[in-house]
């Protein structure tokens, strides 16, 4: 027989680890980078001077309106769907689910095309005669919705296809209707996926910028938001205002996803005590 | 009374055919079979959360075989409980009663005594959240016996109880059908269970059911 062999021994991980480590850095890196490269660029002299002009606070004051009610009407198509998709089999339900990623993929001038056109067509026309959508506040909201509706309903597919629908099932035992296990089981049991999708809804909505310039224009102190601000701001070579009002957004989509994620922290917490 | 006629449910890669058995009032009756062979296929149906594709289910003589599960009267404790993680385990006691808008004072007394008779009164105000799982077994039954069914399906129900309290927890499923006269049909794979519990034994085998009765 042969003599005792050596132990088998696996190679180090440590090289493995590393080249994790290194290559996520790169990532990081590059945002911190940006982030840091924006701040050093500007002044609190320059964002004083932008806070202070009248045009650059109608485009805050419409980017909040109107990212709110985004977020608002995202919610309320986006849990319906996510929950009719997760519960319920139909014919071309693989198909319906495709549709609803159509936005994402998109280029997102095409979707402000498609809606410039779409008002252009006799329902579209005979619409507008109610509220108008092309060039106006309304559409602003419209383009916003057409993007960032479809991140609430992924977000809201996956909450409920993780819910386990036993719990659903028992409340159907306990006397529920169908409605009444909805809204007493699933929907406080989603609560979570719903303040992550009005949160994803919200912070897509204000960075939207294709659509809208083509769609509802990006005229000053009617259809201006911050991404247009920005963009106006840079075609006349202002790009002090421009860097300004870039931090604002980052300031404004960061306190967002701090307080989405405080308020999480804080249910799980209570949960724990 | 349960009563199961000529059940054929078909699903996914196995199918449950001919399926026949019935339940006395009052009874205690245990099925046993290997897992996979579609005994909580069986309860799922007799709640009226899957529908079968011929046959028919009578509960107090009653054909319920098209009736939705709110309508059934039948008390549900699935597997793994599947407590309601936002609600506290009042909250789950209360949970039937107050679907059926019963008056504040009745829902209270019913509250308090499923707390009593299940040991919860100290835990009504928690969340499933870190309850261990011998107490979400007893708020699911609880929850399952607030309305005061007719019919009891346990499902698994002291699988995820450990061995020290398994025999307070037959102590108190024997307590429970004493006290509520309630039909029980109970799935294990447990034979130990079966012969503490059952006054009716039931196997399920290759999509069939073989019964050996036995005196309570």
């Amino acid at each position: 027989m042969t003599a005792a062999a050596t132990p088998y021994r696996p190679r180090r991980d440590w090289p493995f680890l590393l080249g994790l480590a290194l290559l996520s850095s790169v990532y990081l890196v590059l945002i911190a980078a940006m982030l840091v490269a924006d701040m050093s660029f500007t002044t609190p002299g320059h964002m004083l001077s932008a806070l202070r002009s009248p045009e650059i606070r109608f485009s805050i004051r419409l980017s909040l309106i109107s990212c709110t009610l985004t977020t608002l009407l995202s919610l309320w198509v986006a849990v319906p769907i996510g929950y009719l998709l997760s519960r319920f089999d139909f014919p071309g339900k693989k198909l319906v689910d495709a549709v609803l990623d159509i936005p994402i993929v998109l280029p997102p001038l095409v979707i402000g095309l498609s809606l410039l056109i779409l008002f252009q067509t006799p329902a579209g026309k005979a619409v507008e005669r109610v509220v108008p959508f092309t060039y106006a506040v309304g559409g602003v909201v419209l383009a916003q919705f057409a993007v960032a509706c479809a991140f609430a309903v992924r977000t809201m597919l996956v909450t409920f296809s993780q819910i386990d629908p036993r719990g659903e099932q028992v409340a159907l035992t306990l006397g529920c209707n169908r409605a009444a296990a909805f809204w007493r089981v699933a929907l406080p049991e989603a609560r979570r996926g719903m303040l992550t999708a009005a949160t994803l809804a919200w912070a897509r909505a204000l960075g939207e910028f294709g659509p809208i310039l083509v769609f509802a224009g990006a005229t000053r102190m009617r259809t201006e938001v911050l991404p247009t601000t920005v963009f106006l701001e840079l075609s006349v070579g202002n790009i002090e205002a421009a860097v300004a009002v870039s931090l604002l957004m980052i300031g404004a989509a960061l306190s967002v996803l701090t307080l989405a994620r405080m308020f999480g922290l804080r249910q799980s917490l209570e949960r724990v005590l | 009374m349960i009563t199961i006629e000529q059940l054929t449910i078909r699903q996914g890669g196995f199918a449950l055919r001919d399926v026949s058995f019935s339940v006395p009032t009052g009874r205690y009756a245990v099925l046993m079979g290997r897992t996979g062979t579609g005994k909580t296929t069986i309860l799922e149906a007799i709640a009226g959360l899957r529908r079968p594709h011929t046959g028919r289910i009578l509960l107090s003589g009653v054909d319920v075989t098209r009736v939705r599960p709110a309508e059934r009267n039948v008390g549900y404790v699935p597997q793994d409980a599947a407590l309601f993680s936002t609600m506290t385990v009042r909250e789950h006691l209360a949970f039937a009663l107050t679907i059926r808008r019963e008056p504040q004072a009745r829902l209270a007394a019913r509250v308090c005594e499923l707390a009593e008779l299940l040991d919860l009164t100290p835990l009504l105000q928690r969340l499933p959240f870190g309850l261990s799982g011998g107490e979400r077994q007893r708020v699911a039954l609880g929850r399952a016996l607030s309305f005061r069914p007719g019919t009891l399906l346990l499902d698994e129900p002291l699988s995820a109880v450990d061995e020290n309290t398994r025999g307070d927890m037959h102590e108190l499923l024997r307590r429970v059908r004493k006290d509520s006269n309630v039909t029980v049909l109970h799935v294990t794979h447990n034979a130990a269970e079966s012969l503490a519990l059952a006054d009716i034994a039931l196997e399920l085998r290759d999509g069939r059911i073989f019964a050996e009765g036995r005196a309570p």
